[in-house]
């Protein structure tokens, strides 16, 4: 667990010299060890304290709407410190800067550089140094600079500081925090570049305070005299080898875990474990080394990440992501109660208004100018400006945190005279930029938007049009290939592919990572748990009808954000056909906007990469990118069959053309030929282009094809047939009045295969899993017409393996 | 060796890396320099796996992300002309210039004809690519094939019947049961400022594929 070394230093103490010296008298059936193993006892109590202050504030959701997260434990820590000062009339328990480096810290930043949407991450890197090494550099010497100038024109009357001090003091609190950032961004809807932009910025650039702190230092124990021209140099010299090398470091035991996860096939169980020891380890040794550890884990984290995953069994990797977020949420929100518990202590109290203010004053002012001044030079490079808004929300989000807390706590009282002083400032920066800022930010962002989004979409036309759009753009993106540092990624890309993943993966991960292959197995997996956990949650594997008419509305009454986390958490379950219908002739004002708003495709370009602390990262598009896949996949194939069968490629007008055919036609059709386009094009990936491939695969596959059908529940595609004709509030659902005659007959019902992300054709994938469970049933339904009309549907197989197919399964 | 030509009156120079061919472009749409078609020879080299000087179909096929395209088989059908199978790097190059930033700071030039990158022809790509039949109208049939290809599954037939007929309506100015080009036009385009490409071919510049954010 989290060792943490919050306590009274008095009692640690203690805790030696007391105890076990008593004789015995007589055998004792319990005795009270509470100094023995006080310590643990109260670094684990205060863990518990620290969630359960988060557990307290989740139960109410209209508080944590409005005040962020963070600055909710800031006051709860202040609670909690009031009591304590009031019970011992002394600060206790404070955040010690040691256990805040070396216990608290570095899980926050593993788990940062491991779950980093690295693409995202390596294509705006070159703006993310910029910000987080030129940014802060700026941040620190304008900070101190002008806190001198002030200080020289006697605005703070009598404080004992000077100019490196103050650019010490400066270089301390520039840096913009990624615990804190991340903890208010992470409710804050932005795009991703903004966001990947502030949250690499703010990762990074602890790494460079680190340094620029530590350089300050020295200088400051230098003197000022002794500061020369070649000191100077020194020191900028040293800033480049403290963070490249840490850097490095953090490289180095990238390859040493994607290396050690090579081996460790065999001792599965504590896979997970090497992950986390061994980036504690990278964070160390950068440590030891004097180098940037802050940098050297996160590129650990960020190097190792593809390679462990593919390397490490499933388990194991979920393992790692789910722990990786437990230590890292964890102490995050230890680290905001103890900020808040800190505070409650008169003794780190000094008061200097001019001080005080005028450092609130500076930073918010210069953070503005330096993201402004340098935005504007990158944007002269880049190719999508940041906008005005963007820049806005960049420097509005420079909030401040633990680090500097941190780092002020480590001065040495002595050289500082004012480091009272100093801590008392920090400590207000924080609360100002994470309360402040916090809470003022989700307005901000949500005007903003608002404002933006006043524009737009108010017709329907307008809606499909923006967003052909965007798929047109991507599309001629991906054609015109990304040029620029494309390149770069393609040689990258070879690089890797050619030796890393040689070195670095076993085999059969090197086998899974061809998109394809991969793309596959996930969507079957993915399938068959969301199959089996909805008909666990309905009590069996026969979906039981759900009476509730409501479920309709369910996305018109709520929100679009609502509605979309209900589709991705519960698989909205659509009411079947006749009901849907019925709704529909009901309420003539069919609320087609939203039904747009929620199942166009996105364009990839709006994918949000997002990193959260709070949850594991769930990719909400995959199923989408899926269907699109398959869609796609299975016109060519259509195409690649009829050129095998001597009929010329159909054109591409031809091809949309088919799918003007009837819905229901077209359903049944992918139903029915899913399972053989889906099996034969891995036979395409790993045969070639062969014909004997797909020889090969027709012998077999058409029968699987046929299975597939056979699991069709007969009253569904009866239904389908004379759906149109009977009135709708008449029709007895023939597959309920099929269920009543044969209740232990389990097949999904129709609104199972209605409903989607698992779409009717996904559903035949498992046909093979039902049937085994219901075999009779299904054999029997195999004969049924509804039946054969699918297998009609099948695109027309060579002849030979047709009968052979057929043969084999009868 | 190197080229130097005059752009907007900035000399450019340029080594010769590639045929001729990409000068012939460069010179026919004057608002693509050098420096980007050089890169985007390359690319085209780069899909040319067969290295015929021509691209087909499979070979746009082979970009893998074109698969998660809803739309992308209209998007590769768009760069072949009626009846061709192939299309070269001259054609390739004026399809892609469609998406050049229509170019603010040189106003036009009423002489010359409208330029490949302008509003209207922008909206001219998108809209052969609802008019697959290129009668100039987007007919109910064509509408229902994009918002089939367009829309999640779950969606039933119905509902997408009912989407088509409404933006047809909203759109129809004239009730001929179709959108004609001038009334595709006319379609409000309110975020343009998403209609922007990010890491596109042509660096050093913000391509936005309608500069302008409401209709002129």
């Amino acid at each position: 667990m989290v060792l943490l070394a919050i306590s009274r230093p008095s009692l640690a103490s203690e805790a030696t010299g007391n105890g076990t010296e008593h004789t015995i008298t007589t055998l004792p059936i319990v005795i009270w060890k509470w100094e023995e193993i006080h310590f643990p006892y109260l670094v684990a109590l205060w863990v518990l304290v620290s969630w359960l202050c988060k557990l307290v504030f989740q139960l109410n959701p209209c508080l944590t709407r409005v005040i962020p997260e963070s600055g909710l434990l800031i006051c709860i820590g202040w609670v909690l410190g009031g009591i304590i000062y009031g019970a011992d009339k002394v600060q206790t328990f404070r955040l010690q800067p040691f256990t805040f480096f070396f216990y608290l810290l570095p899980q926050i930043v593993l788990d940062a550089g491991y779950s980093m949407p690295n693409k995202l991450f390596f294509g705006n890197l070159g703006a993310i140094l910029v910000y987080a090494v030129i940014g802060t550099c700026w941040n620190a010497a304008t900070l101190g600079l002008a806190l001198w100038g002030c200080w020289l024109g006697g605005a703070m009357g009598n404080i004992d500081t000077g100019l490196l001090q103050l650019l010490l003091f400066g270089s301390l609190i520039a840096a913009v925090d990624p615990v804190a950032v991340i903890a208010v961004f992470e409710e804050v809807h932005v795009n991703e570049v903004l966001y990947i932009l502030v949250f690499g910025e703010s990762l990074l650039n602890d790494g460079v305070t680190v340094v620029l702190f530590n350089v300050f230092d020295a200088f400051v124990s230098l003197g000022g005299a002794q500061i020369d021209a070649v000191e100077i140099i020194k020191g900028i010299i040293s800033f480049f080898v403290v963070a490249v090398g840490g850097s490095l470091v953090g490289v180095v035991f990238a390859l040493l875990i994607s290396l050690l996860t090579r081996c460790t096939k065999n001792i599965q169980i504590i896979e997970p474990g090497f992950i986390f020891v061994l980036g504690y380890l990278s964070y160390l040794t950068a440590e030891m080394l004097s180098l940037s550890a802050i940098l050297s884990c996160t590129f650990c984290g960020v190097c190792c990440q593809k390679y462990i995953n593919a390397n490490m069994d499933e388990r194991s990797v979920s393992t790692v992501r789910s722990t990786m977020k437990v230590f890292a949420n964890g102490s995050e929100t230890i680290i905001f109660v103890f900020l808040g518990i800190s505070a409650i202590d008169p003794s780190i109290w000094v008061w200097n208004t001019a001080f005080i203010l005028l450092t609130l004053l500076f930073i918010f002012v210069f953070r503005f100018i330096g993201v402004f001044l340098l935005t504007w030079i990158l944007n002269q490079y880049r190719l999508v400006p940041l906008d005005f808004i963007d820049q806005l929300v960049m420097g509005y989000g420079g909030l401040r945190g633990a680090v500097a807390y941190g780092l002020v706590l480590l001065l040495d009282e002595n050289k500082y005279k004012e480091k009272k002083l100093m801590i008392s400032t920090t400590l207000i920066v924080v609360y100002f930029t994470v309360m402040l800022q916090g809470i003022t930010m989700k307005p901000l962002v949500t005007w903003l938007k608002v404002k933006r989004a006043a524009v737009s979409e108010r017709t329907l036309a307008e809606k499909i049009q923006n967003r052909t759009f965007d798929h047109m753009l991507v599309a001629i993106e991906d054609i015109s290939g990304q040029i620029g540092d494309n390149y770069m990624r393609d040689k990258w890309n070879n690089f890797e592919e050619k030796w890393l993943y040689w070195l670095l993966m076993t085999p059969i991960a090197r086998k899974s990572c061809d998109p394809i292959f991969n793309i596959f197995h996930k969507l079957n997996i993915k399938d068959a748990t969301s199959y089996v956990k909805e008909g666990e949650r309905r009590g069996s594997l026969a979906f039981v009808r759900n009476e509730n008419k409501a479920d309709v509305d369910f996305n018109k009454k709520f929100g679009a954000d609502f509605s979309e986390m209900i589709r991705d958490s519960v698989p909205s379950v659509c009411l079947d056909m006749h009901e849907q219908d019925l709704k529909m002739r009901e309420s003539e004002d069919f609320d087609a906007h939203h039904l747009l708003q929620q199942h166009l495709y996105k364009g990839r370009k709006q994918h949000r990469h997002r990193y959260s602390r709070k949850q594991l990262e769930v990719n909400k598009d995959e199923h989408e990118v899926q269907e699109i896949f398959q869609r796609t996949m299975r016109s060519r194939l259509e195409s690649f069959k009829s050129a095998k069968m001597g009929v010329a490629p159909p054109k591409k007008i031809s091809k949309h053309l088919k799918k003007d055919q009837p819905q229901k036609v077209r359903e049944a059709c992918t139903f029915s030929s899913f399972p053989l386009v889906f099996i034969t094009i891995f036979l395409e990936f790993s045969e070639g282009d062969s014909a004997s491939g797909y020889e090969a695969a027709g012998g077999s596959f058409p029968m699987r094809a046929y299975r597939g059908a056979g699991i069709v529940n007969p009253a569904f595609m009866a239904e389908m047939d004379t759906m149109d004709p009977m009135p709708p509030m008449q029709q007895i659902p023939s597959w309920l009045a099929e269920t009543e005659v044969d209740s232990s007959n389990m097949v999904p019902s129709q609104r199972a295969q209605l409903r989607l992300p698992w779409t009717p054709s996904n559903l035949r994938r498992l046909a093979p899993l039902c049937l085994s469970t219901h075999s009779n049933d299904s054999f029997l339904l195999a004969d049924s017409p509804a039946t054969q009309e699918g297998i009609s549907e099948l695109p027309p197989p060579p002849p030979p393996q047709d009968g052979q197919g057929q043969g084999t399964h009868k | 060796m190197h080229i130097v030509i005059k752009l907007f009156g900035v000399p450019l120079s340029c080594p010769i890396t590639n045929s001729m061919n990409i000068w012939f472009s460069c010179f026919l749409f004057i608002i693509v320099t050098p420096a980007h078609i050089v890169r985007l020879y390359d690319r085209f080299e780069a899909l040319d796996k067969e290295k015929t000087g021509h691209l087909r179909p499979q070979d746009f096929g082979a970009i893998n992300r074109l698969a998660m395209n809803p739309i992308g088989d209209r998007i590769i059908g768009a760069f072949f002309s009626p009846g061709q199978e192939t299309v070269d790097f001259h054609s390739f190059v004026r399809i892609l210039a469609h998406f050049r930033p229509a170019d603010k700071k040189h106003p036009k030039d009423p002489s010359m004809p409208e330029p490949v990158n302008s509003r209207t022809s922008k909206l001219k790509f998108a809209f052969q690519l609802y008019d697959q039949d290129k009668d100039g109208k987007i007919s109910r049939a064509e509408l229902l094939q994009v918002l089939r290809s367009m829309l999640e599954m779950q969606v039933t037939e119905e509902q997408l019947e009912s989407i088509a007929d409404r933006t047809i309506q909203e759109a129809d100015l004239d009730n001929d049961d179709a959108i004609s080009f001038e009334e595709f036009r006319k379609v409000p385009l309110g975020r343009a400022r998403r209609l922007t490409y990010q890491h596109g071919p042509l660096q050093h510049s913000a391509p936005r594929i309608l500069s302008q954010p409401h209709r002129k």
